[in-house]
């Protein structure tokens, strides 16, 4: 076996997070002290369906929403998918027409392709090369027929964030139902429904140093929304099945935090972001940043570095003690690298060579350097054995 | 989700780089598909004598490229030809089923690498026209 290094820099905030030790500490007595359920009536299952309601109204806070408007899920995926398929079911009377964007994640997309299997309509706006959808062809895509538009709030692989208030506005202008996935966006931008014009939001737990297995619909009251699951009466008769409380009492404790802290620690990782994106890009050759220069997440970077492939490169920076992703074809189990760099205009063999560092809680500008020297050994080395890089250098870097 | 041999592989590559000189190089693969592979051949009295690869791929494509060139050196070129990607991926003790189109790649290269120098010494006969005529094109279905 290959040694693995002492120390892991973790630079994947954007897959999961830790657990914050504060999220853990309150989870841990709805295991073993608190463990009744929350829909039974004597002493301990009140406990339960308390901490539940808690939950409920620290997240409500958290977003300038009521509680009632609070839904808890089993992931951002599970959120996403009820929003769509849901609104879909509920206003099939108004007509069969979707719009998104050909960025979203795939919970949202392959949520529009089953629909589109019963019979939907299904507009898919393209983004400019920086993953901004244009808020007018928002507009034009509208229809009569429309019920619903779905954008993320900000993308997961290239961190571009997406004028929602914007694009909410032209929807509610039209009487179309506005769903966003802020799994990304959440604790990393403001969000307040007090003022945005959303009217369903997805978030998951998970990217906020809360628990795995937890997410969240939002669903602005007087929005119709049918159960997801039948049986008994949890969620409002929405959402069957006994809480997941120690889950949802994470979840709440760690939006609660993430919520309080967005300001500074936005400003946090974003110096530690653009410290990275200036050091990559201006110490190593043939490297381009994907997604909008400023208009993105505090913590992501991504990159394309040319004439290497992706999959290699985790490998080797793994082995260098740092865990990133990539958009190539042989991380993402498919063929063809990620849709995301593709939309935003890139040829595969630029896509192929992707890598996608978010930083997050545990991370500092300490960080910064180690990970910059790492990525110039590795990257120097993938290129010594490209042949794309050969040829390279043989045509164009003679001239 | 790789063995400890393609890690081992990947990590050190052997016969990595160029043969200047080459009795026969063969490229297949694309860049759209993100793998290309060229594998470079010396060839002497009918042996193979010195192979080198340069790969642009993920961790099994370098590691099968890499297994490649050791399962080569020294043998005959008609040994060679039955090199087969079965035999390069159970040397790697197994390479995850969406990956064994990497091996087929290596196998591919080897081969076309080899077609260039059957044709160049008038080596092509009915008995192994067949074999070349399959690495004509690399495609991600192969077992």
């Amino acid at each position: 076996m290959e040694p693995r290094p002492d120390r892991i820099v973790y630079l994947d905030n954007a897959a999961t997070t830790r657990v914050r030790p504060e999220v853990l500490e309150a989870m841990l007595p709805y295991f073993t002290e608190h463990y009744g359920n929350p829909s039974s009536l004597y002493g301990i299952g009140r406990d339960a369906k308390k901490a539940v309601e808690t939950a409920r109204e620290r997240i409500a806070k958290a977003i300038g929403s009521e509680p009632i408007e609070v839904f808890f899920t089993g992931s951002g995926t599970e959120a996403d998918n009820w929003a769509l398929k849901g609104v879909a079911q509920a206003y099939e009377k108004k007509g069969r027409h979707l719009v998104t964007s050909a960025i979203e994640h795939h919970a949202v997309l392959h949520s529009c392709e089953a629909l589109q299997k019963r019979g939907w309509v299904v507009t898919y706006l393209p983004v400019d090369a920086d993953g901004l959808v244009d808020p007018a062809e928002v507009e034009k895509a509208l229809r009569p027929d429309t019920v619903l538009c779905s954008i993320m709030f900000a993308n997961n692989e290239i961190g571009t964030i997406q004028p929602i208030e914007e694009i909410g506005r032209i929807c509610r202008a039209r009487g179309v139902l506005f769903h966003t996935d802020a799994v990304q966006a959440a604790g990393a931008v403001a969000i307040d429904m007090k003022t945005l014009p959303v009217d369903l939001c997805s978030f998951s737990a998970h990217k906020i140093g809360g628990p795995k297995g937890v997410g969240a619909l939002y669903v602005r009251r007087g929005v119709r929304l049918p159960s997801l699951l039948d049986g008994g009466a949890q969620e409002r008769k929405r959402r069957a099945g006994t809480e997941n409380v120690p889950g949802i009492v994470g979840f709440g404790r760690a939006f609660e935090l993430a919520a309080a802290e967005q300001a500074e620690s936005a400003a946090r990782l974003a110096a530690i972001r653009d410290a990275a994106i200036a050091r990559v890009l201006g110490g190593i050759p043939h490297v381009r940043l994907n997604g909008h220069p400023t208009k993105r997440l505090p913590g992501n970077a991504n990159f394309s570095f040319r004439f290497i492939e992706g999959e290699s490169l985790l490998l080797l920076l793994d082995m260098h003690g740092f865990a990133c992703s990539s958009g190539s074809a042989c991380t993402s189990g498919s063929l063809d690298p990620s849709h995301v760099l593709l939309a935003i205009g890139l040829p595969h063999e630029i896509a192929h060579g992707s890598l996608r560092v978010s930083f997050g809680k545990e991370n500092s500008l300490d960080d910064v350097e180690p990970l910059f020297q790492a990525l110039v050994q590795v990257v120097a080395r993938l290129r010594e054995m490209s042949p794309l890089y050969d040829e390279y250098l043989k045509t164009e870097g003679k001239k | 989700m790789y063995s400890e041999k393609v890690m081992d592989h990947f990590m050190h590559p052997r016969n990595m780089g160029e043969i200047e000189n080459a009795d026969a190089v063969g490229t297949v693969g694309n860049a759209k598909c993100g793998d290309i592979m060229r594998i470079f051949l010396k060839i002497e009295n009918g042996i193979v004598v010195d192979a080198k690869f340069k790969t642009f791929g993920c961790g099994s494509a370098i590691a099968t490229s890499s297994m490649a060139t050791e399962m080569i050196i020294g043998r005959t070129i008609d040994e060679v030809l039955q090199l087969s990607n079965k035999a390069v991926a159970e040397a790697l003790d197994g390479l995850p089923p969406q990956k064994m189109h990497c091996s087929l790649l290596a196998e591919q290269a080897v081969k076309a690498a080899l077609k260039e120098y059957y044709e160049k010494n008038g080596l092509i006969n009915d008995e192994n026209r067949h074999i070349f005529a399959e690495t004509e094109d690399h495609d991600h279905d192969g077992e």
